[in-house]
């Protein structure tokens, strides 16, 4: 059977081969994980259990159980200000990856162009390739990673739909303050670009407080915002997350996720709500761990000589490895085959981020020590 | 509650260095603030918990929980009784409490029969205590937060994005 042609042409992730070889070995420190090292707390992981016993083992509609689309509008109101109305506004995808598939093609025509940001996660292009749109990558590496208004009004053109925004950004820990935001907010709504929000590590947001791009002027009807439940609480396998934005873009992800997807499984719906209702205290303390650390990891790539800016959310380190003398793919893979750890290389997030690293610091405080001392041998051995 | 007493309550191993760069502040000003919680109090002592259950070598520990109903003195109320109970090495722990009985007391010992023992000879005999009853410990499961478990293994794929 010949496979399509759009599907044949979409890049296999060039560090699959890598990815295999970790795998593949035992007693490996990853710091290449992209999921909180906690597990679900305990309260949550009860209700889903206690869900079953009684017997929800159906259906739900389309748009996912009301009283947790009901706790969402709330959370985004107390949270933010933000004002979705919980019967058209709102609706529950199989993480945000299903809601970022949807959002594509709901607004996406043949030859439509999508801005992507690079480094960015390896998601955004392939879907927007499937839907048969155009991805624009626009490389930050120059601008410290992150996105200017300058970047942004030089890739817009004509056929320019839309744009892929995520911070804290997954993999840099980039994030913006408001008046950043709301330059490029500025451009968007000038150009009639939507923003398609990625905002799943929002929760993980440290030094600053995190803006909601919907809260920015104008921008509420020119946003889709996600979110989800893998990151903040530590939910990756139930695989809930949720789309807002406006009501005619909503209704048409609807329709392409009733006939896909059908509803979001009950169990992990019934354990998000109860996360909504009583898990933010667990978050809050997730939290504290992750900024402890945030601060112990930098300090110690910056003292090794890997030149690391202080992401401001998500888990990640973003190191510069330039000092190595070696190019990502071999520093990883020698990292990993010499000292047993592993890191995803930058180039996996795009071709801007060779000679970084991506260190995941969703790991023990002893794991992160440990792997540490391994990398500073490694580095040693090249001086 | 101080961050540094948050990170030395879960690892009393954590070092001033390691602090110090997770709290982003001088290893100096943490090694302050630590001694001077040691020297308040706040800081009592750092010690490993050990799950017994995996020391077979050891003699075997029996541990009992004991209500103690007291007749609080004039003046003192229960805290002169509290401290004479408390000062036995036998008692590992010594609550006071709301409830139908005053004291719940922690006891510890070799065999059933040295509690028995220390229960009928030395707690039960004390003036102003006018009952006991003692539950003997079967299992534990949690203690001060700590689930007595080997922790299981990573679930996680080792990479993803």
């Amino acid at each position: 059977m010949k496979i399509s042609k759009v599907v044949e042409k979409m890049q296999p992730s060039g560090i699959r081969a890598f990815f295999d070889l970790v795998l593949g070995m035992k007693d490996v420190i990853s710091l290449g994980v992209g999921e909180p090292d906690f597990v679900t707390p305990w309260q949550i992981r009860e209700a889903g259990i206690y869900s079953l016993e009684e017997g929800f083992t159906s259906y739900t509609s389309n748009k996912g159980l009301y009283k947790l689309r009901l706790g969402i509008h709330r959370y985004l109101k107390n949270k933010f200000g933000l004002d979705y109305c919980p019967e058209e506004e709102i609706l529950i995808t199989v993480g945000v990856s299903e809601g970022l598939d949807l959002v594509l093609r709901s607004i996406i025509n043949p030859g439509d162009k999508i801005l992507i940001p690079q480094p960015s996660y390896v998601s955004y292009g392939p879907v927007t390739e499937l839907t048969g749109g155009t991805p624009v990558y626009i490389d930050t590496s120059k601008d410290g990673f992150k996105i200017t208004p300058k970047l942004l009004e030089k890739h817009i053109d004509k056929k320019t739909k839309g744009i892929v925004l995520n911070y804290p950004t997954n993999p840099t820990g980039v994030s913006y303050r408001r008046k950043e935001l709301e330059e490029i907010n500025r451009v968007l709504v000038n150009n009639k670009i939507l923003c398609i929000s990625d905002e799943v590590y929002g929760d993980l947001t440290y030094d600053f407080k995190h803006i909601a791009f919907p809260t920015l002027p104008k921008a509420k009807n020119n946003t889709v915002y996600f979110n989800g439940f893998s990151k903040s609480y530590a939910m990756t396998g139930w695989r809930v997350g949720f789309a807002c934005g406006p009501k005619e873009i909503i209704a048409a992800m609807t329709k392409i996720h009733q006939y896909t997807i059908m509803c979001v499984p009950i169990t992990s719906q019934m354990a998000a709500a109860e996360a909504l209702a009583c898990g933010r205290r667990s978050v809050e303390q997730m939290k504290r761990e992750y900024n402890r650390r945030r601060e112990f990891i930098i300090a110690e790539l910056n003292s090794l000589g890997l030149k690391c800016q202080r992401p401001q959310g998500a888990f990640y380190a973003f190191p510069s490895i330039k000092s190595s003398g070696l190019n990502s793919m071999d520093f990883s893979r020698k990292l990993l085959e010499e000292e047993k750890v592993a890191v995803v290389p930058g180039t996996a997030f795009g071709p801007g981020a060779e000679g970084y690293i991506r260190i995941s610091y969703a790991s023990s405080m002893d794991n992160l020590k440990e792997a540490l001392n391994r990398i500073k041998k490694f580095l040693e051995k090249r001086r | 509650m101080d961050e540094i007493l948050e990170i030395l309550e879960k690892d009393g191993r954590a070092t001033v260095e390691d602090i110090a760069k997770m709290l982003r502040k001088s290893p100096d000003t943490v090694k302050k603030a630590i001694k001077k919680y040691e020297k308040e109090g706040a800081i009592l002592k750092y010690k490993a918990v050990i799950n017994k259950d995996l020391i077979r070598d050891t003699e075997s520990e029996v541990r009992a929980l004991i209500e103690v109903n007291i007749v609080p003195q004039k003046d003192l109320g229960f805290d002169k009784i509290a401290e004479r109970i408390y000062s036995f090495p036998e008692v590992t722990s010594c609550y006071l409490i709301s409830g139908t009985y005053d004291l719940l007391v922690v006891v510890e010992g070799k065999n059933l029969h040295t509690v028995s023992n220390f229960v009928a000879e030395k707690l039960s005999c004390l003036e102003h205590v006018r009952g006991t009853a003692t539950h003997f410990l079967l299992k534990k499961y949690k203690e001060d937060g700590v689930i007595l478990k080997h922790k299981s293994e990573n679930k996680r794929i080792a990479i993803s994005y």
